[in-house]
């Protein structure tokens, strides 16, 4: 078809394709945005071979044209001098001052086009992915251009899935066919896409005008179309459930996580530690200064971070624990606020060391983007990562407290101190081990929280309350408490939220909560025995 | 008891800075300006900048050698994002320090709080920050955008230009996006948009759990219409918002997200990735290359001593504020309130991005209005804006309650007069 084009163009213009090309790239240069949308256009058509590199850089802002006479570069450099590639030879030109240079700037429907038009250059590659990237760039916006290059690849295509995402844009494009058994093979062959293009494509067809004239004629396409609707409309309810719970999940496990060292502090050692919040901010700016110790190896800067969180925080922690809680040990309300105090204090401390301003943690390639299962459900990295982390922690720390010595003497010392300390356990060395714990495991959930939500002071108060609501409703002093709790407080919120607002859904969820201990005050597990007395 | 000594310690600090303060503000003969920006608190992060914004003005006044034949005299207050402690630091500035004028404020509700003690005590204020309208006092100059200079003009890129059918309005749950969301409703109707074609969220203070919103947005935008996410979200609940959508693979091809109250500052300390390509809507970028505006940066750097900060439209609202009352003091030869709110009212100062703003007898200013691309280096690159210039209207014409309002300060002397009613309600100087 492009063959023919340019057989047919050609002798018109009287111009050989470089003279086509260079005058398509000039274009580019111009300073409003309908005119490079043209040359754009124009340099996909003419499928010049330095046309992908074009427009792959102008994607990329990497393209410039030179303030004295107009003319287009390809530049590579830094802040001052720009290196220079002539764009219709491919071929070094030397470099220049950047500020003789103005970059070709883009907008968000010139990318568009552009994404596609370098998509259709890939179409050719050797790699079966590009490709099949290169098809879904395409399918994203279709036209009559894009149609008729994908049917002139399709009989040359051999791998399957890519042959399948084909098939898939043409029976679309085959929707508008003149014969009504290409339509209604369109219609079948669409029965198993999920993409929303289709259902609405499909819905319309269905759809009666003002003047009760459906816009598909045929009797026969339309009733295989309201099939396909039905069957897709089921399938995208069950995975528009699967999705509320994923959601559910991942904010469940958020709350575990910030919660879980609380569950230690304040469930096993009946401390209310006002600063735990503060503990996990100390974890997300652990993880901050990794990051700007490691910056060229930002993907395995979290790893790092993990342990060196629990370190931080844990070493703040019992010093915490060491200088202010010893002292206060059965009178809760005085606790409270001098933990409070030293809350306060630590965010300003943060506020000194690193500046009000939130501090940017950047996201690991590994954990971000999603997961796509279909078109109906996608999973995102980041969640999907927190919620394995947290059963990692989980399973940690209920090793660490069920099959080790020092989980043994922790739960003692909670069930009875004096017996404990009849029995030679050092109780003040296992309270300060049990609250350095607590703390790290809070560090440990500041790092996942880094990759979640903004790095500043005031990320710990975000958490405070969620944290003790989790711990109160799941039962003081019960990790499998704490963790059912957390879930279910999770998966609450994002069922009640589509429905009723975020704002709403908060208050209705605390609103059950506050019933709920009224009837149970020792949550959904308490402890049962001796430990429950006091 | 430790934490009563350092209690204790702390507030023998903050009363030897008070009293620094204070002291410094009784030298003798001088102008004094008051500023009234939070230091400290959850808005410091915006409103230190305008503080020093306004000190770099006045240094540069007094190079000129100052005003009427004094120096300016700057009387820096923190009201620490307390909206309560903004009326007392307002009452303290004007009553005790006794200060000419004062530039300030930057939340809707800061504004509110401080408005009866400068409209009590006839004071002078120079509010700096866009904001929902539905205002206009004798005693304050609006320099930042009315929704009609923001809001509006970014509906109608958005209408025409994009072509958007289905419309998201988020916000967050505070006066300033609601009020806006109204009045943008209102005017989507009016344009004929179906109720069913606009969704509208909001969401709590630093919300950052917006798996559930975002998967909405992008089931109501797969419709098959070309869908915009409108956006009021404040602050810092943006950054998990945008890295959202980034992680949910919606680009801002597909759908873009205008938002008001993202900046050049707040894009300083984030990682821009995800949000390249959306959209933000000022009447100011830093980008925007024109002979003032270079020239401004360069004394902003020169002055803060730091070639990476950034310059934004609140600070630009101030520099032109305060152009136009060196102007009007100039023009009366003194700084007596009365007269000076009479000499502003047709002043001229020059935008940063090219054209000359005028002050209004509403006390709005007429601005140009820009639509930027967010940048992976946090700059915009300018992709529409106005012919010309925008009036600043302080009552919208889209609310069945502010339809028929208007203000004037020249003629009618009121800054809610009732065209029906032909009353003056609050305020009224005759």
């Amino acid at each position: 078809m492009l063959l023919a084009w340019a057989a047919i163009a050609l002798p018109a213009r009287a111009q050989s394709p470089d003279q086509d090309f260079a005058a398509a790239v000039a274009g580019l240069a111009s300073d409003n945005f309908p005119d490079k949308l043209a040359a754009v256009t124009a340099i996909s058509e003419l499928r010049h071979p330095n046309g992908r590199a074009v427009l792959a850089t102008l994607l990329d802002g990497k393209l410039y044209f030179r303030n004295a006479d107009n003319k287009v570069f390809i530049t590579d450099g830094g802040e001052t001098q720009l290196a220079l590639t002539d764009p219709l030879t491919a071929k070094a030109a030397g470099s220049g001052a950047s500020d003789d240079f103005t970059r070709i700037t883009t907008n968000n429907s010139l990318r568009k086009t552009l994404r596609s038009a370098v998509a259709s250059f890939a179409l050719s590659d050797p790699d079966a992915d590009v490709r099949l990237a290169a098809v879904h760039e395409m399918l994203r916006s279709m036209d009559e251009d894009s149609v008729a290059i994908l049917r002139a690849r399709l009989e040359k295509e051999s791998d399957a899935d890519v042959k399948k995402a084909m098939h898939e844009g043409l029976a679309l494009a085959d929707l508008d066919s003149e014969d009504a058994a290409t339509r209604l093979a369109a219609v079948k062959a669409l029965e198993k896409s999920l993409s929303p293009d289709v259902y609405n494509r499909l819905t319309a067809m269905v759809a009666a005008g003002d003047d009760g004239v459906f816009p598909e004629p045929d009797e026969r396409v339309r009733t295989t179309a309201r099939e396909v609707i039905a069957a897709i409309d089921s399938s995208r309810a069950i995975y528009s459930t699967l999705e509320t719970l994923f959601f559910g999940l991942s904010l469940g496990s958020v709350l575990v996580l910030a919660a879980i060292g609380l569950a230690i502090t304040f469930g096993v050692m009946g401390v209310i530690n006002m600063a735990h919040g503060e503990l996990m901010m100390l974890g997300a700016y652990t993880t901050y200064v990794v990051q700007q110790l490691m910056p060229n190896h930002i993907g395995a800067s979290i790893l790092v971070a993990i342990p060196l969180a629990f370190l931080v925080s844990g070493c703040v922690g019992m010093l915490i624990e060491r200088g202010v809680v010893r002292f206060l040990y059965g009178r809760p309300l005085e606790t409270l606020l001098a933990t409070f105090g030293v809350s306060l204090v630590l965010q300003q401390v943060v506020r000194d060391l690193f500046s009000a301003n939130n501090r940017p943690v950047e996201t690991p390639a590994w954990m971000a983007g999603s997961m796509q299962i279909n078109e109906a459900l996608s999973i995102t990295y980041n969640r999907l990562y927190v919620i394995l982390f947290m059963i990692i922690v989980f399973v940690i720390l209920q090793m660490v407290l069920q099959k080790t010595s020092l989980g043994l003497k922790v739960r003692a010392v909670a069930q009875n101190r004096n017996m404990a300390r009849a029995m030679g356990v050092r109780t003040q060395w296992v309270d300060a081990m049990t609250f350095g714990l607590g703390s790290g495991i809070a560090g440990v959930a500041g790092v996942a929280l880094s990759q979640l939500t903004n790095v500043g002071p005031n990320l710990g108060q975000q958490y405070i309350i969620d944290s003790f609501m989790v711990v109160v409703f799941g039962g003081v002093g019960n990790l499998w408490g704490t963790l059912i709790g957390g879930m279910s407080l999770g998966v609450v919120s994002k069922v009640l939220e589509p429905w009723a607002g975020a704002v709403l859904a908060k208050i209705v969820v605390l609103i059950a909560l506050i019933l709920f201990i009224q009837r149970r005050p020792r949550g959904l597990f308490p402890q049962k025995g001796r430990a429950a007395e006091n | 008891m430790k934490n009563m000594k350092f209690t204790r310690r702390l507030a023998v600090l903050g009363a030897a800075v008070a009293m620094t303060l204070g002291s410094a503000a009784q030298a003798a003969d001088t102008i004094k300006v008051g500023v009234l920006h939070s230091l400290s608190g959850t808005m410091a992060i915006s409103e230190t900048t305008l503080k020093d914004t306004v000190l770099m003005l006045i240094d540069e006044q007094n190079k000129k050698g100052g005003l009427l034949g004094k120096k300016l005299e700057a009387v820096v207050v923190d009201p620490a994002s307390n909206w309560p402690l903004f009326a007392e630091k307002a009452e303290q500035l004007l009553v005790k320090d006794k200060v000419d004028v004062v530039f300030g404020c930057w939340t809707s509700v800061s504004r509110k709080s401080v408005l009866p003690v400068f409209e009590k005590n006839n004071g002078l204020l120079f509010y700096p920050v866009q904001y929902e309208g539905e205002e206009s006092s004798k005693n304050v100059f609006y320099t930042g955008a009315a929704p009609n200079q923001q809001a509006i003009p970014a509906v109608d890129y958005l209408m025409k230009d994009i072509g958007v059918k289905r419309w998201v309005l988020a916000g967050t749950d505070y006066v300033y996006p609601r009020t806006t969301n109204k009045i943008l409703e209102a005017y989507l109707q009016a344009k004929g948009v179906a109720p069913a074609d606009i969704m509208i969220n909001y969401t709590p203070f630093g919300h950052s759990d917006w798996q559930s919103i975002v998967s909405d947005i992008k089931k109501f935008g797969s419709a098959g219409k070309k869908t915009a996410v409108v956006s009021t979200i404040n602050g810092d609940a943006n950054v998990p918002f945008y890295k959202e959508l980034g992680n949910q693979k919606i680009s801002a091809e597909d759908i873009p997200v205008v938002a008001f109250s993202v900046g050049e500052e707040e894009l300083a300390g984030i990682d821009t990735k995800p949000l390249v390509g959306h959209l933000a809507a000022w009447n100011y970028f830093m980008s925007v290359k024109s002979p003032v505006n270079t020239e401004w940066i360069k004394k902003w750097h020169a002055y803060t001593k730091n070639p990476k900060r950034t310059f934004n439209d609140p600070m630009e609202a101030h520099v032109i504020g305060f152009q136009m009352w060196v102007k009007a003091v100039e023009k009366v030869k003194s700084t007596d309130v009365n007269k000076v709110t009479d000499a502003m009212i047709g002043l001229e100062a020059p935008n940063l991005t090219g054209g000359i703003a005028k002050m209004l007898p509403n006390h709005h200013l007429t601005k140009p209005v820009l639509i930027g691309e967010v940048r992976a280096d946090g700059q915009f690159d300018t992709v529409w804006q106005t012919k010309g210039l925008v009036a600043g209207d302080a009552w919208s014409d889209f609310l069945p309650g502010s339809k028929d309002i208007e203000a004037d300060w020249v003629t009618l002397k009121c800054g809610n007069y009732n065209t029906k009613t032909k009353q003056c309600s609050g305020q009224n100087y005759k």
